[in-house]
C-alpha cells in the first residue's frame, strides 16, 4: 500500500506552478512530506535485583512514543529541510515529553553541501563499537533495548561537505552535548551514586573527515577537536562537579572487499588533553584504540560479522600510582570482541538476530538476542533481551542486575 | 569476458536481422548469441537508465507487501561493468534508505546501503546472487544480471509464444546453485527473454518468470511489466517499470558515498 498522504505532491504541484509563474522558470517548491510512527516499547527487569527507592525496578522502560517526520525541499533539490520530533509517554518515569530528534536546514551546490540544525551525524567503520565517532549517544536507550536509532543523539552543528577531486571532506561544528548514560531512575548500577553539577563545555567542537575510494577500497582520515561525553567527577570547594574534559582524536579506517566478505579496518589516537602525564585520577588517560572487523555471508540470507577491539591506555604506571584506594584498577590493554548473526526467513520479514560482545580481559558480556516480525510493510513487532554476564569489575559485567526481556511495536505511516 | 560479449553482440544484431527477414534459409546464430543477446538487451540497453520501479509481493492468500524504488543504471565503458543507484520511496519505514552497486563482470560485486534512521553508509558483504532482493523472488541476480559464462546454453528451437517468435534456450548452470536447468523464450525480433523457467535437481519447477509487458522505449525493448511466481510456495512478485528513459545523462560520480547520503534529487522523483 502506497500510504504517502495523496494530497502533498498535488498540494506541492499547484505550489510549483504558482512559484513557476511568478519565478525562474525550473524553480518548484515542495511541501513538506510527512512520515512517522506510533511506537510501544517496553523493558521488564529479570531475576530478583534489590533496587534503590528511586530506582524503577520491574519495568524500567514502557513508553509510548509518536513521531512526526517532515521533508521538503526546493529550487530542484538545492534547498533541503527535514525535522524529527518524537511526542513520549514515559509510562515508567512518569512523564511526557517532546524530544526534537532532528531538525535541519541543507544547501546543496555541486561541489559542497551545507547542514544547518540538529543532525545524526555517524562516522567510522566498526560495528557498535566506537572510535572515531566522537558525536553523542544515548547508551541508556540502548541498554533497554529501543530500536538503534535511538543509540544515536543529534548533534546542534554546522555541517560543510566539500567535494573536491581528490577527496569528499565532512567538516562539523558543533555545540557540546552529552551521552546520556545509565542513570539511577532506570539501573541499577555499582559504587556509591554520586549526583553533582553538571559543567557543560560551551566552546564549539570541530571535528573533520577526509575519505575517498581506492578501488573497492574506502578510506578515511579523521581529525576531531572535542569533549568526552561521559562526565568526569571532580571535587571543588567539598562540592562533587561533573565536567567533560577536552579530548583531541585522530584517527583512520578502511574498509574493502576479502574472500567474498567485508574487512573493516578502524584506528585511533585520544589525546587526553587535561591528563597527558596520566596523573589525575578523575580524568581518563591518552588512549590508543585499533579495531579489526570482518562481516560475511555465511548461507543464504545469513551473515556473520566478528570484531576484534584492543584499547591501550597510556601512562598507566601513573594511572595506578594516583588512582584513590579502594578503586578498582583497570587494566591497560582492554580487549574486546563482538559477534553480530544475523538471518532473515519467510521472504525477509522474519529476522534473527545476535549480537555479542566479550570482555576479554575482564571476562564479563554483554549479550542482546531479537527476533523481529514485520506483520505487514507498516507494522513489525520485536522481542529481546540485554544480558549481562560476568565479572562486576567489567565494563559489562558492571551493569549485571539489568538484565531485561523486551519487546517494540512500530506502526509506521 | 563482457568484452566478447559484446563483441559477439556487434557480430550477431546483423546476423539476426538477416535471418528474420530472410527466412530460416540462413545459418542460425548458435544459442550462446541468442543468449549474449538477450544479457544484452535485457541489463545493458542504453548507456544509463533511470526507472520508477514497483515490486509488489504477493503471498499465496493474496497479502501484498509493497516497494517502490528508483532505480539509476550506468553502463562503464565496454568491460561489462555497471554501476546501480537505488532509492527507496516506500514501505514509509525505509523511505530515504539507498543502496548502491558498483557491479563487475569477473568477480564479488561491491555494495553500499545508507541508513537514513542513523545516517550510516555501510558496506556489505555480497557472496552469494542468489540470494533473495528486498525479500522479493527476484534474487540479486535476477536485477541486475548473470554471466553469460556461468551457464552452458542450448538451442531447442524456434516457436511462437504468444503470438511473438521466439528460441528456445536450455541453460545449464556449471556452478553449484539452487536450479540445475532453465528453460527461456527468448524473442527472436527483439531480444527479449519472454518467459524463463528454473528447474530444480528432480525436475521440478521451481520459479516462473514471464515478461508480461514489453514496450519499446526510446529505442530500446523493454519489460516494463515482470513476473516470477515461485512454483512451491504461491508466492509471486510483480514489478511494474514506469518513467523509464534511458541515455539521461547519468555521471559516473552519481555512484559514490556522496549521493548515497544525499540523494540526487534531479533523478529521484
Amino acid at each position: 500500500m502506497n500510504r504517502r498522504p495523496r494530497a502533498a505532491p498535488l498540494l506541492g504541484l499547484l505550489a510549483g506552478l504558482a512559484w513557476g509563474s511568478a519565478g525562474p522558470a525550473r524553480a518548484t517548491v515542495q511541501l513538506p512530506e510527512i512520515h512517522g510512527f506510533l511506537q510501544a516499547h517496553a523493558a521488564a527487569r529479570l531475576g530478583s535485583v534489590d533496587c534503590d527507592r528511586e530506582t524503577e525496578c520491574a519495568w524500567p522502560f514502557n513508553e509510548q512514543r509518536l513521531q512526526l517526520k517532515a521533508e521538503g525541499g526546493g529550487l530542484e533539490g538545492t534547498l533541503g529541510y527535514a525535522g524529527k520530533l518524537d511526542l513520549v509517554h514515559d509510562a515508567a518515569l512518569d512523564k511526557t515529553d517532546a524530544d526534537l530528534r532532528e531538525l535541519y536546514a541543507d544547501y546543496n551546490a555541486e561541489r559542497f553541501t551545507v547542514r544547518a540544525g540538529r543532525q545524526v551525524i555517524t562516522w567510522g567503520v566498526a560495528d557498535l563499537l566506537f572510535i572515531n565517532d566522537t558525536f553523542p549517544k544515548a547508551w541508556v536507550s540502548f541498554f533497554g533495548g529501543l530500536p538503534l536509532e535511538y543509540l544515536k543523539r543529534g548533534s546542534d552543528a554546522l555541517r560543510l561537505d566539500l567535494f573536491p577531486d581528490l577527496a569528499d571532506m565532512q567538516i562539523v561544528l558543533a555545540r557540546f552535548r552529552r551521552d546520556l548514560l545509565p542513570d539511577s531512575d532506570r539501573f541499577v548500577l555499582p559504587g556509591p551514586d554520586i549526583s553533582g553539577a553538571l559543567d557543560e563545555p560551551s566552546e564549539l567542537e570541530a571535528s573533520l573527515r577526509v575519505s575517498r575510494y581506492f578501488g573497492s577500497w574506502d578510506a578515511a582520515l579523521y581529525l576531531a577537536r572535542t569533549h568526552y561525553r561521559a562526565p568526569a567527577l571532580n571535587q571543588v570547594g567539598g562540592r562533587w562537579k561533573r565536567e567533560f574534559p577536552r579530548l583531541n582524536v585522530y584517527g583512520a579506517s578502511l574498509s574493502g572487499p576479502l574472500w567474498s566478505g567485508v574487512l573493516n579496518l578502524e584506528a585511533g589516537h585520544y589525546d587526553s588533553v587535561k591528563d597527558r602525564d596520566g596523573t589525575d585520577p578523575a580524568v581518563e588517560n591518552s588512549q590508543t584504540r585499533l579495531l579489526v572487523g570482518y562481516s560475511r555471508q555465511v548461507a543464504e540470507d545469513t551473515t556473520l560479522g566478528l570484531q576484534a577491539y584492543a584499547e591501550w591506555m597510556h601512562d598507566h604506571d601513573a594511572y595506578r600510582h594516583t588512582l584513590p584506594e579502594g578503586f578498582p584498577e583497570r587494566d591497560q590493554l582492554r580487549t574486546v570482541a563482538t559477534l553480530r548473526f544475523t538471518q532473515f526467513h519467510l521472504h525477509q520479514t522474519l529476522r534473527l538476530s545476535l549480537f555479542a560482545f566479550w570482555g576479554v580481559s575482564k571476562g564479563d558480556g554483554y549479550i542482546i538476542p531479537s527476533v523481529r516480525y514485520a506483520f505487514s510493510d507498516p507494522l513489525w513487532g520485536e522481542l529481546g533481551a540485554n544480558l549481562f554476564v560476568g565479572d562486576r569489575s567489567g565494563q559489562f559485567g558492571g551493569l549485571r542486575d539489568n538484565d531485561n526481556i523486551y519487546a517494540t511495536l512500530r506502526y509506521a505511516f | 569476458m563482457r568484452h566478447t560479449t559484446l563483441t559477439i553482440r556487434i557480430a550477431v544484431r546483423p546476423l539476426a536481422l538477416f535471418a528474420a527477414a530472410a527466412g530460416p534459409a540462413v545459418a542460425q546464430p548458435t544459442a550462446e548469441e541468442i543468449v549474449a543477446r538477450s544479457l544484452e538487451t535485457f541489463y545493458y540497453a542504453g548507456e544509463d537508465q533511470r526507472a520508477r520501479v514497483t515490486m509488489r509481493l504477493i503471498n499465496p492468500q493474496g497479502k501484498e507487501r509493497r516497494r517502490e524504488m528508483t532505480v539509476l543504471r550506468k553502463n562503464l565503458g565496454s568491460g561489462g561493468e555497471q554501476r546501480y543507484y537505488i532509492y527507496f520511496h516506500t514501505p514509509a519505514d525505509v523511505k530515504g534508505t539507498t543502496f548502491m552497486v558498483w557491479k563487475y563482470p569477473a568477480r564479488e560485486d561491491d555494495r553500499w546501503i545508507f541508513i537514513p534512521a542513523i545516517k550510516l553508509v555501510r558496506r556489505i558483504a555480497a557472496d552469494d546472487k542468489r540470494s533473495s532482493f528486498v525479500g522479493s523472488d527476484f534474487t540479486y541476480e535476477d536485477v541486475s544480471g548473470r554471466e553469460l559464462k556461468d551457464e552452458t546454453h542450448n538451442l531447442l528451437g524456434e516457436e511462437d509464444l504468444d503470438g511473438r517468435p521466439v528460441y528456445r534456450i536450455e541453460s545449464v548452470p556449471k556452478a553449484k546453485v539452487d536450479y540445475v536447468r532453465r528453460l527461456s523464450w527468448i524473442d527472436r525480433e527483439r531480444g527479449l527473454p519472454l518467459k524463463e523457467e528454473y528447474y530444480d535437481v528432480r525436475g521440478e519447477l521451481l520459479r516462473t518468470f514471464t515478461a508480461d509487458e514489453v514496450r519499446e522505449v526510446d529505442g530500446h525493448w523493454t519489460a516494463t511489466r515482470r513476473t516470477m511466481r515461485v512454483a512451491q510456495s504461491g508466492h509471486r512478485t510483480e514489478v511494474v517499470y514506469e518513467a523509464v528513459s534511458y541515455d539521461v545523462g547519468l555521471g559516473e560520480a552519481l555512484f559514490s558515498e556522496r549521493y548515497l547520503r544525499r540523494p540526487p534529487r534531479q533523478w529521484i522523483r
